[in-house]
């Protein structure tokens, strides 16, 4: 029996407000409040309520045959609980029906798998917990930001207890395989990993409302058409696509919902294929194989790497910047600084950068308060700039470390020292012992003389001892 | 297919954009198959250069004996006096002189010397509308002289004597406009300069602006027919490699630089106002300011006034490779123009890898992605943008890369295609 598997992702940044260089040092607020309430207040209304509302019905009707996976970033949870809590009650509502799995990320939806495993274990665990807190599961799928996946995070993920995790079914990567089974991790094997199959998820995400494109317009019968038409020993179909689909990337006149509501009667009516959550793929199925991904692929663009965050010496330079900091950081205790680290950590201020589609003039992100990458750039250090002075005056270059070095450096004086007289000892007290064998023998003038001498020197060694 | 142009300057002798404008159009035109063009300058001084372009020097013209009867030719215009505060476009040499020298009221027959030829400075003198005028009886005896197939006369300086020719030959006129007098005086426009340009505009068969910016004053401001009015970008001269060699730095510091006319238009103030903001953030910068004009008094004291003048040069006019090596010291380029037609300077800028910052009123804004653009009255971020690419070093790498490589791509040769394709359909 085949299956398909519906994630949905959620994600929006905290974004910057226009910081200049003159507010480095006296500002340490850096976020832009109006327009990230007023851009969260308009999916919330226009995408994940009315998304939401359609999924309920959905399980009302089928019960829990039907299964959809969500995976919500820390930030996003932060965003939504101070601007829109409806909708986290809504998903909490959700998450009572046993028809939705929540997936786990880094709290940051940040790049930090690339950098240092120590911050990405601690940013998972924050997202577990707050997982946990919301909604009362515990992750056992992990989905990386953005999708990006290599062999190294896989492992990573492995070692963190996860038994599945997702990733972009990219074709440089599979070659002539087909994303529609389930692989293993190549370091680690007992990390399964579900690929996307990213012509359906990107012919739903992108492709849906395009009147220019062939298969325009898309039905739910059309859809279930192509499942039918795939090959019968292809097992699993994972439609992996960024939850705003709903609404805003596809507005709601294009029918979407519509589509969405009418999709799950369809396939339970015309084909054989059920519904499963990734960690039920997990137990349910066998990888096929390893797959091997030695360089990070992911979700984005044409080229499914990391190019759309890192690909300019703009990205590259503030994402170096910003993690430089990582080990300060993890001294400090304050919650604003925590929560500014968190924040300026999210991908997106890497993505406002991107010159990808720069020169073509299309503005490829979505809600990027930008005009140019410089601007990002700009902005971004600036606020980088004062977020560094903050941490280096709570964390002073040269305390604890120097003053380390330098007892250190005392100790090892005081033990040549002591060596010095140990060795000076000795040899004294070899001296007096034949001092006195000599003194034994004849003349006791000299023995006499040689004794004061002896014992003067004895005197002055017992002083030297004592002194020691 | 032969042209005859009407210009002002002609390299080396220029005070601004428009005789590098004029010169590199010629280039292109050259490259794309127009090699037969008559350039006509007020004046010429025998170092121009003549490989691709024949040179009339319009004070050689001689002008037959019969008066000129002037008002007849020029019905609607007035010739305004110029106060004396007016000057449409000084050369920076000249303007000493002027400003101590009396000045005669215009005539209104034309006094030519013995010779029968009219003089010209081929400057921006006090007696500018004479010249222009004298200027446009020189064109229409050229137009009788030669035979040609189209005019093109470049900025209104040029547009009476354009007019004169298209009177006398009946041939088409295409009028190139580099900058309108919106642009120069900020909004308070000199009715007189005006006058002209709008009757140039009107009586041309089209009009080809140097930006969008500008074709949207000429159809707002002076009310022509969109249709009529064709934006064509300027582009600019490769550098050779002797310029390109870069010149070693003495100072530590790091140096940024205005390079232009010290004019209204050009925003100088700002530039000042937005380094002190930097002044008082980063200490090891300088700050240059290159060129001359009417409001360089005004600049130096507001630089006293700020006291930031240990960090602020002045260097007065700078020609020829000295601008290349004022480039090669700077780190960055600041355009900060009120209104500029189109604006080259960033794009030699670019030429030497140094990062530029523009102002968004200007016509290359339109063309550059590859530069960080703010508005010019937005110090803020004037002074925002200056202290970024000084402090993070991505700024300079990426433009390095970048910057240099679009501005190779901006190519006379393809202005030239889009001017060719309007003479050809004027002419067929």
């Amino acid at each position: 029996m085949r299956t398909i598997c519906l994630y949905f992702q959620i994600h929006q940044p905290f974004r910057l407000k226009r910081y200049r260089f003159f507010n480095i040092g006296n500002d340490h607020y850096y976020y832009d409040d109006f327009l990230n309430e007023s851009i969260i207040t308009r999916v919330a209304e226009r995408s994940y309520l009315q998304a939401n509302k359609v999924i309920r019905q959905i399980i009302k009707e089928y019960g829990t045959q039907f299964k959809v996976a969500f995976s919500i970033s820390g930030i996003a949870l932060d965003q939504l609980q101070l601007y829109t809590p409806e909708v986290i009650e809504s998903f909490q509502k959700l998450a009572k029906t046993g028809s939705v799995e929540f997936l786990s990320e880094t709290y940051s939806h940040s790049l930090v798998a690339l950098k240092s495993k120590d911050e990405f274990i601690r940013q998972v665990n924050e997202h577990k917990q707050r997982i946990m807190q919301l909604f009362g599961q515990e992750p056992k799928v992990f989905r990386n930001t953005e999708l990006v996946y290599s062999d190294k995070i896989g492992a990573d993920v492995a070692d963190m207890g996860f038994s599945a995790m997702l990733a972009e079914g990219a074709k440089h990567v599979l070659g002539w395989k087909s994303p529609n089974y389930m692989y293993c991790n190549s370091i680690n094997p007992r990390l399964k990993v579900l690929l996307r199959n990213f012509r359906l998820s990107d012919d739903l995400a992108f492709r849906f409302s395009n009147k220019g494109w062939s298969e325009f317009p898309l039905t739910a019968e059309k859809f279930v058409g192509w499942l039918k038409k795939m090959d019968k020993k292809e097992e699993t179909v994972n439609i992996f696509i960024d939850y705003e689909t709903f609404g805003e990337h596809q507005w709601m006149e294009s029918g979407i919902f519509e589509f969405l509501s009418a999709l799950p009667g369809l396939i339970y009516k015309n084909t054989n294929f059920s519904f499963s959550t990734p960690g039920e793929i997990a137990s349910n199925l066998l990888p096929i194989s390893t797959i091997s991904v030695p360089y990070p692929i992911s979700w984005a663009d044409e080229e499914r790497d990391l190019t759309a965050w890192l690909g300019n010496d703009l990205q590259v330079d503030a994402f170096n910047k910003l993690y430089s900091l990582t080990d300060k950081v993890s001294r400090i205790s304050d919650e604003k600084i925590q929560k500014d680290w968190k924040y300026l950590q999210a991908s997106d201020h890497l993505y406002f950068m991107s010159t990808k589609f720069f020169t073509t003039g299309i503005t490829q992100a979505y809600f990027n308060p930008y005009e140019s990458p410089y601007e990002a750039y700009i902005n971004y250090m600036n606020v980088l700039s004062d977020f560094t002075i903050r941490v280096n005056a709570l964390v002073p270059e040269s305390t604890g470390e120097q003053e380390i070095a330098g007892l250190t450096q005392v100790i090892e004086e005081k033990d040549a020292l002591i060596q010095k007289y140990e060795s000076e000892l000795k040899r004294l007290k070899s001296t007096k012992t034949k001092i006195k064998a000599a003194a034994k023998s004849p003349t006791r003038a000299t023995s006499g003389s040689k004794k004061s001498a002896v014992s003067k020197k004895e005197k002055t060694i017992s002083s030297k001892s004592g002194k020691k | 297919m032969r042209v005859l142009m009407f210009g002002w300057e002609f390299p080396p002798h220029i005070s601004g954009g428009l005789g590098t404008a004029c010169y590199g159009l010629t280039k292109g035109l050259y490259s794309v198959g127009i090699n037969d063009i008559l350039f006509v300058v007020p004046k010429t001084y025998g170092d121009e250069d003549i490989s691709r372009v024949n040179i009339i020097d319009a004070g050689q013209v001689v002008v037959s004996e019969r008066i000129v009867d002037y008002s007849t030719f020029f019905r609607k215009i007035h010739f305004i006096e110029v106060g004396t505060s007016l000057r449409p476009y000084t050369t920076p040499e000249e303007y000493e002189r002027l400003s101590s020298q009396e000045q005669e009221k215009s005539k209104y027959l034309i006094h030519s010397s013995f010779s029968g030829k009219l003089s010209f400075t081929g400057g921006y003198g006090y007696n500018l509308f004479q010249e222009i005028a004298n200027y446009a009886v020189v064109a229409s005896i050229i137009a009788l002289q030669n035979q040609f197939d189209v005019i093109h006369a470049h900025d209104w300086l040029a547009y009476p004597a354009g007019i004169a020719a298209k009177l006398v030959s009946g041939k088409p006129l295409v009028v190139h406009v580099h900058a309108t007098d919106f642009d120069r005086s900020g909004g308070s426009v000199n009715p007189g300069v005006y006058e002209i340009e709008k009757s140039g505009m009107e009586a041309a068969d089209k009009v080809i602006a140097v930006s969008n910016l500008t074709r949207n004053i000429i159809i707002e401001k002076y009310g022509i027919d969109p249709e009529k009015v064709v934006t064509v970008h300027n582009a600019v001269e490769p550098l050779s490699d002797q310029e390109l060699k870069k010149k070693e730095r003495k100072i530590d510091d790091k140096i940024v630089t205005f390079l232009g006319r010290v004019t209204l238009q050009k925003g100088p103030e700002y530039f000042i106002e937005a380094a002190h903001l930097v002044l008082q953030k980063m200490r090891n910068v300088r700050f240059v300011m290159a060129g001359s004009g009417d409001m360089l008094n005004r600049m130096i004291w507001r630089v006293a006034t700020l006291k930031i003048g240990s960090r602020f040069h002045f260097t007065g006019f700078l020609k020829g490779d000295d601008v290349h090596h004022m480039f090669s010291l700077s780190d960055v380029y600041v355009m900060p123009s009120i209104s500029e037609p189109f604006g080259i300077s960033p794009l030699e800028a670019m030429q030497s890898n140094v990062p530029v910052i523009i102002s968004r009123q200007s016509g290359v804004s339109e063309i550059l992605s590859h530069a960080i653009k703010i508005d010019f009255w937005d110090t803020h971020a004037m002074a925002d943008a200056i202290y970024g690419i000084l402090k993070y070093e991505g700024l300079p790498k990426m433009f390095k890369l970048h910057a240099k490589e679009e501005v190779d791509n901006l190519k006379w040769e393809y202005a030239a295609e889009k001017v060719k394709e309007v003479y050809q359909s004027l002419i067929y």
